[in-house]
């Protein structure tokens, strides 16, 4: 996919004046903000299993290798297959080599984001074999032939009226008059249209949520069920999954969906939770002939140890971007790539580089509130600060703000001079402001002037006055001198 | 008005901020009221100037650990810093320590330095017992929660409790008052259209609270917010917290001229 993140500004802007799209995003202040709070609220031990959550995942973490290939061990016991992509273009060519070892030209998918990042569907269609996404969000903005905007929630950036018109378009072999005024109408019309797809797909391709290494199992937590029928009846199931997906324990996992679902929808858990273990055995009455996983690096292991490694923690339940205030103005696809939110603004620098993404970690007030709510207690403020650093570093910002900034710097390290500084500063304002409150217009400053007022200095700066002797208690007759 | 009066009165060296020294000393002014009226002493280092915090959040480590090293050598004497505002607090008291590597002898006058740094409102509730201001103010007001100060130093109830203390004062809450008001410092000079667009919907939550005054314990945050409802043409008047605690809530309103 295509890095559009230099352009985020005017994407940001776009989106902001786009009616529609400002009508979607109501949605998820009001349906996912509202829910996980209720979630949250109706655990006494929501917080102490975040604690838990996030401990396990240090764990994990710092030994990632051992549960890897411990993990490895099962799944081939199992009579599964392992297979380690580095990139994501050895995803892409483990995946299609499969996919033509089976002669396969249809395969489902399940809603997976390593797919996204790899763009997988592109190379499969090159290859002459059609993806069909399963999950409705997926399904849907594969008509249209978009990208996710949201992590759980791919298509929360449309309303059902844009929905029921594509499905208007591409089912035309439905009645044109029929009723699509509710969502459960196109919910079920989308499950008839793929029923028949699960029927003839070949290959069966979803992510995992995660990776058991005491058994070698995969883990899907889905609300439709189509994880189930686009694993279960193709020929083969292959499990695409980032390596930081992996947990020692069947009773981890118990732990994580706990906070996952509820941090996620305000679920106590999702509908259909899935676990699967090789393929199908001789006595099971269904199941795929082959089971694949492929393990995704794809700049992962390059985390580790450094100041970005707290975000290998992340489940992806998309409780950072529900809850964060530009991810609201704006929705996922202004961010430029694959992950939109907080989390997007820390780990999309990682995968595709700082030097095309440095607006994603510039472009949030670090006001805190997606740490606030992450599930892994994730110190995404922290790594955030962490990019601009790096940007800092190598020089990366504008050369104007650099100057603007070090000016600022130079003059607050020495005092007398700041003094000096701040003194001009609220005269030329005050001058600027002329007897009003406010400026209306700001020389210099139209980034904050175009949306708002600039308050006027009230007179002369503490600083002055104090040293003049004023104190709050008894105002000194040199008051008037210093406020001049 | 003071609950516990305190053997000795403590030393409290007033972080004025670079915000209210330019902008609005009344805030100052209010905030060496409030802590003389608990008991403190309260001193005015006059070598300070800025927290470094737009060095820090602009990735520039190197200033903000010069700036956090002019702080931590003007403040340390004292037994406490205590600055009207929860982001520079906020600064201090988490981000300095992290400034500096681990066996640096900096890092450890970070620490002691961070130990003893407050936040005005709850630094007056915790440390100094205040549980009343004796002051009197007329009106509705809503109180805004500035970002740093609630989550980098659980600045919430404290504020809340002060007001409810304030004869004369009604408070009624806006939606979200714990959501961002889109200032975030060069952010909202950065990405102008984002922090707009944030502010609006702040102000309209303030806006259908029906209360004529917003408070708020950040001077950046406040600046923000009246700056768009006087662009607006709201009659909502903006003030700092502390203002109101103090009784000195009298002047002209952030953003507002002279009888305005
Ligand atoms: S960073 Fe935290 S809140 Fe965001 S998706 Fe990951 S786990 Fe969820």
């Amino acid at each position: 996919m295509k890095v559009t993140t230099p352009a985020f500004k005017e994407k940001a802007t776009e989106a902001m004046r786009d009616p529609i799209l400002q009508k979607a995003l109501g949605n998820v202040e009001r349906g996912f903000v509202a829910k996980r709070k209720k979630g949250a609220a109706s655990l006494p031990e929501f917080e102490e299993l975040r604690d838990a959550a996030r401990d396990l995942k240090i764990h994990v973490l710092k030994h990632l290798d051992l549960y890897l290939e411990a993990y490895e061990r099962k799944v081939i016991a199992s009579g599964g297959k392992v297979h380690w992509a580095e990139s994501a273009e050895d995803a892409r060519r483990i995946v299609t080599d499969i996919c033509k070892r089976l002669g396969a030209k249809t395969v489902t998918k399940g809603k997976s984001m390593i797919t996204e990042e790899i763009a997988l569907n592109d190379h499969l269609e090159a290859e002459g074999i059609r993806p069909v996404e399963t999950d409705l969000g997926e399904y849907i903005i594969q008509l249209r032939g978009e990208h996710p905007s949201h992590i759980i929630a791919p298509a929360v950036h449309l309303t059902k009226e844009q929905v029921a018109s594509d499905f208007r378009r591409v089912h035309d072999h439905l009645a044109p008059d029929r009723d699509l005024t509710e969502p459960t109408t196109l919910l079920s019309e989308a499950r008839t249209v793929l029923r028949r797809e699960f029927q003839v797909a070949d290959v069966g391709i979803t992510g995992a949520n995660f990776l058991i290494a005491e058994t070698g199992t995969s883990v899907i937590v889905t609300n439709e069920g189509n994880g189930d029928l686009t694993q279960t009846l193709p020929k083969a199931h292959v499990v695409l999954a980032s390596i930081e997906k992996i947990v020692p324990t069947l009773e981890d996992v118990d732990t994580l969906m706990r906070v996952l679902a509820r941090s996620a929808t305000g679920q106590e858990m999702s509908v259909y939770t899935t676990f699967s273990t090789g393929p199908r055995r001789s006595d099971d009455p269904d199941g795929p002939g082959e089971y694949h996983v492929v393990l995704l690096d794809n700049g992962r292991s390059s985390m580790l140890g450094t100041e970005f490694e707290d975000m290998l923690r992340c489940i992806r339940c998309g409780a950072c971007m529900n809850h964060c205030p530009v991810y609201q103005q704006i929705g996922g696809h202004a961010y430029g790539w694959v992950y939109p939110g907080p989390m997007g603004s820390v780990l999309t620098p990682t995968l595709v580089g700082i030097e095309k993404t440095g607006h994603l970690p510039n472009a949030s007030t670090l006001c805190g509130r997606c740490e606030s709510v992450c599930p892994m207690r994730i110190p995404l403020p922290r790594m955030m600060r962490a990019w601009r650093a790096r940007e800092w570093e190598k020089a990366l910002n504008p050369g104007t703000q650099r100057f603007g900034l070090k000016l600022w710097a130079f003059l607050a390290k020495r005092p007398a001079l700041y003094r000096l500084a701040a003194r001009a500063g609220r005269w030329g304002l005050g001058w600027l402001a002329g007897g009003r409150g406010r400026i209306a217009r700001l020389p210099l400053g139209g980034g904050w002037t175009r949306h708002r007022d600039m308050p006027a200095p009230q007179g002369a700066t503490f600083m002055d006055r104090w040293a003049a002797g004023e104190r709050p208690s008894r105002p000194t007759p040199s008051q008037t001198e210093a406020q001049s | 008005m003071t609950a516990s009066p305190s053997p000795r009165r403590p030393t409290v060296a007033l972080f004025v901020t670079c915000l209210v020294d330019a902008m609005r000393p009344t805030i100052g002014f209010a905030a060496v009221k409030l802590l003389e009226d608990a008991g403190c002493e309260v001193v005015v280092p006059p070598g300070q100037t800025c927290c470094g915090q737009p060095a820090f959040n602009s990735g520039d480590t190197a200033d903000a650990a010069a700036l956090a090293k002019q702080v931590i050598a003007e403040f340390e004497p004292y037994d406490f810093l205590v600055a009207p505002s929860g982001s520079c607090a906020g600064q201090i008291a988490k981000h300095y320590p992290e400034l500096f590597a681990e066996g640096d002898p900096w890092r450890a006058r970070a620490e002691s330095l961070a130990a003893k740094s407050h936040e005005l409102v709850s630094f007056l509730v915790e440390q100094m017992g205040v549980s009343s201001t004796g002051a009197r103010f007329d009106g509705a007001v809503t109180y805004h929660d500035s970002c740093s100060g609630l989550r980098e130093l659980g600045v919430q109830a404290q504020p809340r409790k002060l007001l409810a203390a304030i004869e004369g004062l009604t408070l009624t809450e806006m939606k979200d008052p714990d959501v961002c008001c889109g200032f975030g410092g060069t952010f909202a000079v950065k990405y102008s259209d984002l922090s707009g667009a944030i502010v609006e919907k702040k102000v309209g939550t303030i806006e259908e609270t029906g209360a004529a005054t917003v408070l708020a314990g950040d001077l950046g945050c406040l600046m923000n917010m009246a700056g768009r409802l006087t662009r607006n043409g709201s009659k909502v008047e903006v003030r700092h917290v502390a203002e109101v605690l103090a009784g000195m809530a009298d002047g002209p309103a952030i953003g507002r001229g002279e009888g305005e």
